[in-house]
């Protein structure tokens, strides 16, 4: 490791200083060159780079589900089919990003380090806001390539161990949060996503219903925005889905989501728009 | 002015061991054991804020008896160190060894330096493998040597006996409510020979499970959990219980 032992072998001083549980504290501190925020960033011209698109997040009464399309797009040519957006943060909380696809994963990572460090120095996990807080910082001190078009835009759910709820953030591209009751969606298929969220859901969901719901919303935004992947039945490529309850978080697998996005299909055979809802 | 006395390195070097025997010793014993499906982490602690048993990383934990500052910072550094390397190169990256080595250089720095006081800590390393075959433990003296371990070992006040115990009656493949059973029987034997009772809240138990699903395999076993082990253990032991004890008297 590039640790400097300046000869001796032993741990430098940073490593045995009392002090942050931050991991991207002691990045600071030790080498902070590997931080994100202090990277030299080009003076001029746009760069091309993939761009991850719609995140989508519901709560239903036992917990919170989120789920995020595969597709990654460069201009206008598909740059991957199957990239994967949603990642869970630790036990209890997920993170889906849309925006810039590498430094999005880059972001999740140093996230996820940054929460299970805490947890090993502390002995007991960050509270869910202290995590949205967190990666409110992580975002904002990417304000100055989100400037140049590298923008990482994420959403944020998790089961609140203390009040016994899941909850949803939402957030921009300056690292402004907030919380989100209900539905939320993010990237550039979140406006078709978000409609159909609005007009789908309702309080007293069930697991599968969520589910279904966020497939549902996701179905809709790829309908409508060229960005936005729809399921790949021909590939078996189907969208990742991420349920959080008190049991901690537990990912989709691929027969179900295949379930789910088949009998999401199936009816929109017959009806192309999908459910109605009610005129009143 | 007065001339310092001249010490010979020899007697220094055991001066400073011995100062550093002697602190350790004072504490009680932390004990780990190899069972079927990981290792196993066994301390004698009333606390359960203060622990003597940790997480490092996903298949590395942490030991430690002696003075509870230092090894502290000790364990802080690991962390740093493994969150490090696992974020530089890849998880699978960070290995038990590495943490051992550095762990030794800073050890035997501190207690070869005359200007720092000797560290009075003694660790343990353990990381869990794909099978019982990879398992590897390490053992960390004061002094900055590693012992390479295996099967079982104890460090901290009246290690010696409680070593030479477990070498005798650990064997491979036990379950891990044996293995606990056995770790607790250890510890429950005092200097003079006498036995003491402990209960499940004067221990602070952990494991590395090699079968547990998720990336990080290292879980404290608490409360109802651990009182059930220790029970299976001791409900499960109970036939050769007479001849086990005829066989000490």
């Amino acid at each position: 490791m590039e640790a400097n032992f300046s000869g001796t072998g032993r741990l430098p001083a940073p490593f045995l200083t009392p002090g942050s549980s931050s991991f991207m504290d002691f990045l600071a501190q030790h080498q902070p060159e590997m931080l994100p925020r202090n990277r030299q960033l080009p003076t001029q011209g746009v760069i091309e780079a993939p761009h991850g698109t719609t995140i989508v997040a519901a709560s239903f009464p036992g917990g919170v589900v989120l789920a995020g399309d595969r597709r990654a797009t460069m201009g206008n040519v598909i740059a991957q089919r199957d990239i994967e957006k949603v990642f869970p943060a630790d036990e209890y909380s997920a993170v889906g990003i849309a925006g810039t696809a590498g430094l999005a994963v880059e972001m999740v990572k140093l996230f996820q380090l940054e929460l299970e460090h805490f947890e090993k120095v502390e002995g007991v996990s960050l509270s869910l806001e202290g995590k949205a807080n967190r990666l409110s910082t992580m975002i904002r001190s990417n304000l100055g390539m989100a400037m140049q078009g590298l923008a990482v835009v994420p959403l944020f759910a998790g089961w609140d161990v203390d009040r016994q709820k899941g909850r949803i953030f939402s957030y921009d591209v300056t690292g402004g949060r907030s919380e989100e009751h209900g539905y939320a969606a993010t990237g550039s298929g979140s406006l078709f996503a978000r409609g159909a969220l609005k007009k789908l859901f309702r309080d007293d969901l069930t697991e599968g219903q969520a589910t279904t719901l966020v497939v549902q919303a996701l179905y809709d935004a790829a309908d409508d925005d060229s960005a936005t992947g729809g399921p790949d039945l021909a590939r078996r490529i189907y969208p990742i889905v991420i349920v959080i309850t008190d049991e901690g978080f537990r990912r989709l697998t691929e027969a179900e989501s295949s379930e789910i996005v088949r009998a999401v299909h199936e009816r929109r055979l017959e009806e192309p728009d999908g459910p109605r809802a009610a005129l009143l | 002015m007065s001339t310092p006395f001249y010490v010979s390195p020899q007697q220094a070097m055991a001066d400073r061991a011995e100062y550093a025997r002697k602190g350790i010793a004072r504490g009680r014993s932390v004990v780990v054991l190899q069972y079927n499906d990981g290792v196993v982490f066994v301390a004698e602690n009333p606390s359960r804020a203060l622990h003597k048993v940790s997480e490092i990383y996903d298949r590395i934990a942490f030991a430690a008896v002696g003075k509870y500052n230092e090894f502290e910072n000790l364990r802080i550094g690991g962390v740093r160190y493994a969150d490090l390397r696992g974020y530089t190169y890849d998880r699978d990256d960070v290995t038990a060894r590495g943490l051992a080595n550095v762990y030794a250089q800073t050890l035997g720095t501190i207690f070869s330096s005359a200007g720092e006081k000797p560290y009075e800590v003694e660790l343990i390393v353990a990381e869990v493998g794909a099978a019982p075959e990879d398992d590897q433990i390490y053992r960390l003296p004061h002094d900055g040597s590693i012992v390479d371990e295996h099967g079982s070992v104890a460090v901290g006040g009246n290690a010696d006996q409680i070593s030479s115990y477990l070498d005798q009656r650990h064997r491979d493949g036990m379950t891990l409510s044996e293995a606990l059973k056995l770790a607790v029987e250890s510890l429950a034997r005092d200097t003079n020979g006498s036995e003491r009772t402990l209960t499940a809240e004067q221990l602070e138990v952990a494991v590395l499970d090699r079968k547990r699903p998720q990336q990080r395999k290292f879980k404290r076993l608490l409360g109802r959990q651990l009182q059930r082990l220790l029970d299976e253990g001791s409900g499960s032991a109970e036939p050769s219980e007479g001849s086990e004890g005829s066989e000490e008297e």
